[in-house]
Parts: structure tokens; sequence; C-alpha cells
């Protein structure tokens, strides 16, 4: 079939243009390769394409696809300066992170629980190694370890949680335990309960939901910024794309069984995210519990389970992406070889030195605490509009203290770039082109979203017509 | 396409100067006349807006309408009527002066201050524009940026804590707001089958009492705040007294009317049943802030700090006259609305003028100034005059308004105000007394300089205000008498005919629980 040749041709186009940057490393092979897949993902479009059943193209994954395809853009053009100044293999970097994209992309579209398996496999094993990247750096290889031992865990619990719904459902197919389950009830079936939490944890560990997120911090402050960046969106988006196509198509059924328990997730979430996150001295730190609670916002997207939920999922997903790795591209363009300088009071009278780099950053950091004009707000007004319109308006108000109280540690950052005096003796670094490129097409889309966000947010919603 | 250009010149003005290099300072002066361009143009723009609007209907008038985000019925969608017209008038008549004010005390990074204050100023204004909810959300949130840049970059010493108390208040109170917000888009949703946040068909809608009661409590607590209403007032001394003085101008003149304005505009109406359940309890909140204001006010030894406790008072009185929800009450609290604007915002501007020169505060570090600076003695007697409620100034017709209007509702109230008034008068005469009289106590003082022409062209303009709001009020009552009237009668008609409704069901149940005794 004809459609099942395209999709194909999507994911392995991709990832073939991806095999020749490990022979001829260079960032922008990689963007090529990105672009590429992106002009496919396009013209995949409303054909709902398929590949042996496994894989779907259907609008959901390819809007997902979209994003991650913007983040790995996002990071090559962060990166580039980084990997000069830093001195990383380049070859192996590009590399990982194209596979790791590839790993994302494939989660997005699957349609098949062992595909989500390998595809979560591919990117964190990606991941792993990106974290641990400064070989020299013993808070890298710290992270990175913890990371690959935590992510170990999860991963067998996901894998024994795919083991069970074979056992009942006798197919890792997505439709057909979507089928299965829709026959089943759940109080004569504790075997499914047990399947649905397995997957559940599985998950809950990679989008960092409380009280699964204990890597979290770790990993992020240990890793590079820009990987940290990466790592924080895409990684996070494409749990997510899985995530809500097992949960919202698959198990739909049961989401009487299964909202509460995501209810109580996505607020201590949100909760511990921002709380915590307040008490954080180290700006990398401060945004892995911020990276944290937005997964919380994301999940009330997920307990709302209507039409206008998975359609803020998407676009809360696509402004997170763009902000938070902004934010962790102004932190990674602002270090230097010998230092991160990614403690808050090394931001410190940054306007006095680099006023465009401090203004930028105050947008994106106004964007994570959802003020308007910007994308954020309207991700978090969407998020909320979709909680109320399900009648959550306990996780409403929820989010929106937790929100007031991120903005109190977004503002320490504003704080500081703005109204103390600079300490540091040296000068930041000058920033280099490709980074500040980067930044002001970033913020550019924050604003994008912030004030006319209409036709994402239709694009949005005509995505997730098509499949749930 | 007046109303939108109202807002819009002020952020084309900031996109322009944030493209403006002055990294050395060099263009100060052109920035800053710019600025002053930028927000005079404003005020002839709304000063057109008045002239063209007929104060005989209630409508709302120059509707500009266009879809934004149709999937859930969000317009663009501005107006303007007898309560919002004036209050815009009057945000983009105390913009240049507070721009002008700062022409002396602003030196480090004028470029900056510029564009914050450009952005507030359009901010505001779109507030009061804005018929639809979201986008009244979007303006009410975005104001809080530049406000919370202007306290904390340019304030005073505590300015970082005042800044995240005031941005932090705030923001509680109207993330609330937004929830409630949804909830309302969602019962039309539900009610109509589409969701809309367009205000006048959100008046329309039939919400349940006890819906009515969160949601008013909701947009109530975020103006309340905003008010401040007592006990929601505490960030208030904070972020005026630290705010330099072209934003404490900024602060009390325009940003507090919000809180009220929200009052009428979306609490009361949307409402009204909740609100005829709250009146009382808001009206005594409002005489204990107007009491305790005075009396705090009275003992500070900082003389911002004075004049930030007086606005507690005073916009107490605005809320008794909303509670009150007659016609002299709710015409009264938006006359004072306007006269607090152009009384306080002075008051910050002469205080201002004064720290400036002596680079303190304290009222004790002044005496016998009256000979010394005449020319600020007068402006700063007519202003204090103003804000005391002297007959022939602008306070004075507001509070009247407001007394007749809570007398009809309930006296009880008026008398416990009346007392407020006769403090302000006191705390108020005492500081001017002990600033302005007796010999000079302090050698520093024999050398002030008096007002500047510069600062003439910011003072005149608001002493003038203070005379023509006090001797031509029906000048800004016509206006506001058309759209008053409907408000109150479309809170009113709906509180009594659910009051008749109910006294109907009551009669009917208990017929029917009669019925088999018979």
């Amino acid at each position: 079939m004809l459609c099942v040749t395209l999709a194909a041709l999507a994911v392995m186009g991709a990832e073939a243009f991806r095999g020749k940057d490990e022979s001829m490393p260079l960032g922008g092979l990689g963007i090529v390769g990105i672009i590429g897949a992106a002009i496919a993902s396009v013209l995949l479009w409303n054909r709902n394409a398929s590949s042996f059943g496994v894989i779907v193209a259907d609008n959901f994954g390819l809007f997902v696809t979209l994003v991650l395809l913007i983040v790995g853009v996002l990071t090559i053009m962060f990166s580039s300066p980084v990997l000069r100044r830093d001195g990383f293999p380049k070859g192996d970097y590009y590399a990982l992170v194209l596979f790791a994209v590839t790993g994302m992309i494939m989660m997005a579209v699957a349609n098949d629980l062992l595909v989500v398996f390998i595809a979560l496999e591919i990117l964190s094993i990606a991941v792993y190694v990106l974290t641990g990247i400064r070989r020299d750096d013993p808070r890298a290889t710290e992270a990175a370890f913890k990371y690959f031992l935590l992510g170990a865990f999860s991963s067998a619990f996901f894998l024994y949680g795919i083991a069970f719904t074979y056992g009942l459902a006798g197919s890792t197919r997505l439709d057909r335990i979507g089928t299965y389950v829709a026959a089943q009830s759940m109080s004569d079936n504790p075997l499914l309960l047990v399947a649905l939490g397995l997957l559940l944890v599985g998950f809950a560990f990679k989008i960092s939901a409380v009280p699964f997120h204990m890597w979290t911090p770790d990993a992020y402050e240990g890793a590079p910024a820009v990987v940290t960046g990466f790592m924080s969106t895409g990684v996070k988006a494409a749990a997510f794309a899985a995530f809500t196509r097992v949960f919202l198509s698959s198990f739909e059924p049961f989401s009487g069984e299964w909202a509460p328990i995501v209810w109580l997730l996505a607020a201590a979430t949100m909760i511990l995210g921002t709380v915590v996150g307040v008490a954080q001295s180290n700006l990398k730190r401060m945004l892995a519990y911020s990276s944290i609670a937005h997964g919380g916002y994301l999940l009330v997207g997920l307990v709302a389970a209507n039409q206008v939920g998975k359609a803020a999922i998407l676009f809360y997903l696509l402004a997170y992406a763009v902000t938070n790795l902004a934010a962790f591209g102004v932190i990674a363009l602002l270090g230097t070889k010998d230092a991160a300088n990614d403690e808050l009071r090394d931001y410190a009278g940054l306007w006095q030195t680099r006023p465009s780099l401090a203004a930028l950053m105050t947008v994106c950091l106004l964007s994570l605490g959802g003020l308007p004009p910007t994308a954020g707000f309207i991700g978090k007004w969407y998020i909320f509009s979709a909680a109320v319109s399900a009648g959550y308006y306990g996780l409403a108000v929820i989010g929106v203290l937790t929100s007031v109280v991120s903005v109190f540690f977004y503002l320490r950052v504003v704080v500081m770039m703005y109204m103390s005096d600079r300490q540091a003796a040296t000068a930041p670094p000058p920033v280099p082109t490709v980074g500040m490129a980067a930044l002001v097409v970033s913020v550019g889309v924050i604003f994008w979203l912030g004030i006319l966000p209409t036709p994402v947010l239709d694009f949005a919603a005509e995505s997730i017509a098509t499949i749930f | 396409m007046l109303l939108t250009l109202s807002w819009l010149l002020p952020v084309a003005g900031a996109l322009l100067l944030l493209f403006i290099g002055n990294a050395d300072g060099r263009r100060d002066g052109p920035i800053r006349w710019f600025s002053l361009v930028v927000t005079v143009a404003t005020f002839v723009v709304t000063l057109v807006v008045w002239a063209g609007f007929d104060a005989g209907s209630s409508e709302f008038q120059f509707v500009e309408r266009y879809p934004w985000i149709p999937a859930f019925g969000i317009d663009y969608y501005l107006g303007v009527d007898g309560i919002s017209l004036l209050l815009v008038v009057l945000t983009s008549f105390l913009s240049p002066i507070a721009l002008l004010s700062s022409w002396g005390s602003i030196e480090r990074k004028v470029k900056e201050f510029s564009i914050f204050m450009l952005a507030l100023e359009a901010a505001m204004i779109g507030v009061f524009l804005s018929l639809d909810l979201f986008l009244f959300y979007v303006f009410w949130d975005a104001m809080l940026v530049p406000m919370y840049f202007l306290i904390g970059i340019w304030g005073y010493d505590q300015r970082i804590y005042a800044a995240i108390k005031f941005m932090l208040y705030t923001m509680t109170g109207s993330v609330l707001m937004l929830v409630a917000i949804l909830g309302l888009a969602y019962l039309h949703s539900a009610a109509t089958g589409t969701y809309s946040f367009d205000l006048l068909k959100l008046y329309a809608l039939d919400i349940a009492p006890q819906t009515q009661m969160w949601f008013f409590l909701a947009f109530t607590v975020a103006f309340a705040i905003k008010v401040p209403l007592f006990p929601f007032h505490t960030w208030l001394p904070d972020a005026h007294v630290q705010a330099p003085t072209a934003g404490s101008v900024i602060l009390a003149g325009v940003l507090l009317k919000m809180g009220t304005y929200g009052l009428l505009r979306f609490s009361f109406p949307l409402f009204p049943e909740a609100a005829g359940y709250f009146a009382p309890a808001l009206a005594v909140l409002a005489v204990i802030g107007i009491v305790y204001g005075a009396l705090v006010a009275m003992v500070q030894p900082d003389m911002k700090k004075l004049v930030a406790y007086s606005s507690v008072s005073h916009l107490g009185f605005v809320v008794l006259g909303i509670c009150a929800m007659n016609i002299q009450g709710v015409e009264g609290a938006v006359y004072q609305m306007l006269a607090h604007g152009v009384s306080t915002g002075g008051l910050f501007l002469v205080v201002g003028m004064l720290s400036e020169r002596r680079h303190t505060r304290l009222i004790s570090e002044f005496g016998g100034l009256k000979a010394v600076v005449p020319r600020l003695t007068t402006a700063f007697m007519i202003i204090t005059l103003a804000s005391i409620g002297l007959p022939g100034l602008n306070g004075f017709i507001g509070e009247f308004l407001i007394m007749l209007g809570a007398f009809r509702w309930d006296p009880r109230f008026v008398v416990v105000a009346g007392l407020g008034v006769i403090l302000s008068a006191v705390y108020m005469l005492w500081m001017f007394q002990r600033v302005y009289y007796g010999p000079v106590t302090h050698e520093e003082n024999v050398t002030l300089r008096d007002l500047l022409p510069r600062e003439l062209a910011a003072v005149v303009p608001l002493c003038a205000m203070a005379f023509v709001m006090g001797i031509f009020p029906t000048l800004f009552l016509r206006p506001m008498e058309a759209s008053v009237n409907a408000l109150v009668q479309r809170v009113q008609e709906t509180q009594t005919l659910r009051a008749a409704n109910e006294m109907q069901n009551a009669r009917f149940k208990m017929q029917t629980v009669q019925r088999p005794m018979r």
C-alpha cells in the first residue's frame, strides 16, 4: 500500500539522512536531515499512513513529530558554539542527538507497545551518553550514571507492564488492546489493573512525575546545559505523546480508574516542582524543578481527557519546548569552558553587560511563568480551560496557584539580572551568532504563539480530531 | 480604530525605543521628549474619543470587534461606555505628567524606563477598554510586568522586596479570577453550545446562585487586592513607598482604580445576586479600611507612606459607593475614582518633588518651607485640600455623592465613614502644617530650589483639573450618567426579579405542603 511505504519513508528516510552524519560530522547536515523529515511529515499530513500496523503517522503523531523536529533544530543550533567551546566530540554528539530525535519520533508515532519500548530505549541510551558527555566532570558522570540506573529500572517496569498486557490482551498493538479493554470491566480484572499501573509507572519516570522524579534534578544539573534543554523538552514531549496515546486511546474505557491516580500525580507534581524550585540557588536545578512542575501541568490536560485537554497537551508541548529550550540555550551560551556559570548569582547584573541576552531570558522566564502575551500564557490557559470544562476546578486552582509560586522563582532570576549589581569579576563570554539567532527565533515564536495562537491552536485541535 | 490607536500608540513608541541604541546615555534627552510626545498624542486620541462620545447612550461606543481565537469565542473586542471613558482619559492624562516628573529623578537607563512606562500605559488603557474577558485578563496581567520592573529597578532601597510582593499579591488574586473566567466561558458553552468570553453575552447568562457565590468571590478577591480593600492592602504601602515618583503616580492614580473598575464592570453586573449577598460584608470591610487607613496615615513619619495609607482610606469610599449600588453611590464612586486619581497622583508628585530635593521623605526633616519654596507650597496646598474633599475642589463631589448613596442604602455606614472624612482632614493638614509652617528647623532646607518650569508643567495641569472637577462636576458626571443608570438598573432588576421568583417559589412550596393538610 502506498500509505505504508510513505510512512516507512518518513521514518526510515529521516533515519537514512541521519546515518550519514556519523561519517560526516556536521551540524548542518543534521539540520538538513531534520528539515527533510519535516517535509516528509508535512506531506504525510491527513493521510493517516501506517506501516505494518505498528507505526501510524496520524496527525497527532505528526504534530508531536514537528515539535520534536523543532527541538532538534534548536538543539543543534545551540550546540554548535558550545561544542566548539568545550571541545566535545562533534560527530558523536550530533549522531547521538539525531538518534535520540529518531527515537522520540518513533515513540510519537508508535502504535504498538513494543515499538514504544524500542523507541524509548533508542532515545534513552542516546540521552544517557549525552548526559555524561563531559567525561572529565564528576558531576556529569554521576548524573549519567544515576539517570541510567533509574532509567533502566523504569524500563523494566514498563516492559513488565507490556508483558502483563500481552498476556491478557494477546497483542501489543494499541488498537487491539483497545478493543480488548473496551470489552472488559475493571472489577473482575485485577491483572489489567496491575498492567495499567506498571505502564503508568514507566511513563511517570520518563516524564518525571512526582514521586518518580528523583533522577531529574541531578541529571539536569549534571548534564551540559544544551543537553539538559534537549532532555527536558524532547524526552518529555515524546514520552507524553506515547503516554497520551496509550492512556487516552487504548485505556480510555478505564479512565474512571486511572484518572484519580493521575489527578494525584498531577497535583503532587505541580506542588512539589514549584515548592522545591523556590529553594534552589542553581539555575539549572531550578529549571529542572520547574520542568517537573510543567510536567504536572501537562498531566492536568491528560486528566481532563476531553477534546480540549488533548489539544491543550499538544499546544503546551510546543510552547513549553520552545520556551524551555531557549532558557537553557541562554544558560549554555553564558557558560565558558572552565565555568558553567549556572549559579543564580552568576546572573547578577547581566542586564548591564549583556542587555539583549537578559531581555531574551526574561521573555523565556515570563513565558514559563505563564504571563501574557507569551506562549506560556496561552498554553496554561488552554490546559486549565480543559480542566475547568471537565469539571476539575480543584486541579485548576492548584495549577494556577502553583504557577504564581513558580513566578516567584522565575522572578528571582529576573531580580538578579536586572536589580542586582554585577559581582562576578569576569565579563560574560561574547554571544555567538548562531546561538543568538536561535534565541531570537525562539523568542519570536514565543510571542507569536502568545499573540496570534489561532493557527496553531486550530492545528492542534485538528490533529487530535482524527484519532481519538 | 481610535480605541486601538489609543493603546497601540504607546506600544509602537515602546517598540521603536527598543531599537534605539542608548548604551552610553547620550540620547537620553531625545528619548525623554519622544516618549512625552507619544503620551501626549495618546492623550489627544482619548480626548477625541471623549469629544465623539454620545453621552445620552448607555451602550458601548467606538466598538471594535474582530475574531481572535474563534475556536473559543475569543474576540478582540473593545468599546467604551461612560464609566470606562473617563478612566481612559485619566490614564492618558496622568501618563505624560508622570513621565515629566521623572525627568529630574531618573538618570539611569532612561530608555528602558521610558519603554516600561509606555508599555504600562498601553496595558492600563487596554484593561479599561476590553469587553472580552480573555482580552481583559491579558491586559490585566501584562500590566504587572512593566510595573514590576519600574518598582524593582528604579525604586528606593527596599525596592526588590516591594516589587516581588506587588507582583505575587496581584497575581494570586488574578489567577483565581482566571479560573472563574474559564468557568464562566464553560457555563456559557454548557448553556448555548459555544464558548464565549464576550462580556455582554456573559451578562445575559443565567447563573445558579450557588455558582455565583464562588465566581463572585474569585473575581472580587482579585479586585479587592488591587483596590486595595482592607485586609488585602499590605502590598500597597510597600509598593507605593518604594516605587519611583512616576511609578507611584501611576500606581495611585490609575492602577488602584482597576480594582474598583473591575468591581463595577465585572463582579457586580455578572453576579448580581451574589453581589447583593456579599455587599454588606464588602461595605463593612470598606468602612474598616476608611477608618483604619486614616488612623494609620495619621501616625506615619514618612510622607509617601502617609499618602499611601490615605489611598486605602479614600478607596474605601469608592467601594462603599459601589456596594450601595444606587445611582448616587455609583456615580459618586466613579467620580471619586477620577478625583482620587488626580489628587493622590498629585500628592505623590509633589511629595516626590520635595523628597528629590532633600533625599528624604521624613516629615520631621522639613518645616517652615512656606517661605523657602512658595510655589511648591501653593501646589501642595491645593492638592492637599483637594484630597481632603474641600467643597470647590474635586474630592468633595465624589465623597458627597457616595455618602448620599450610602445613606439611602444603610445610614449606619455613613456614620462611620464620616469619621474618615474628619480624620483625613486631620492627617493631611497636620502633615502640611509640619512641613510648611513654623520656623525652618533644618539648615539644609534654607537653600531648597522652588519649582522649575518643567515641574510646574507637571503640577499645574493637576491643580487646574482639581478646580475644574470641583466647580464643573457636570462636565464629568454627564457622560457617565446613562451608563451608571443602566448598570444600576441591571443589577437591581436581576436582584429583585430573583427575589420575587424566590418568594413565588416559596409560596408555591408552602401551598403544596399545606394542601394535604387541608
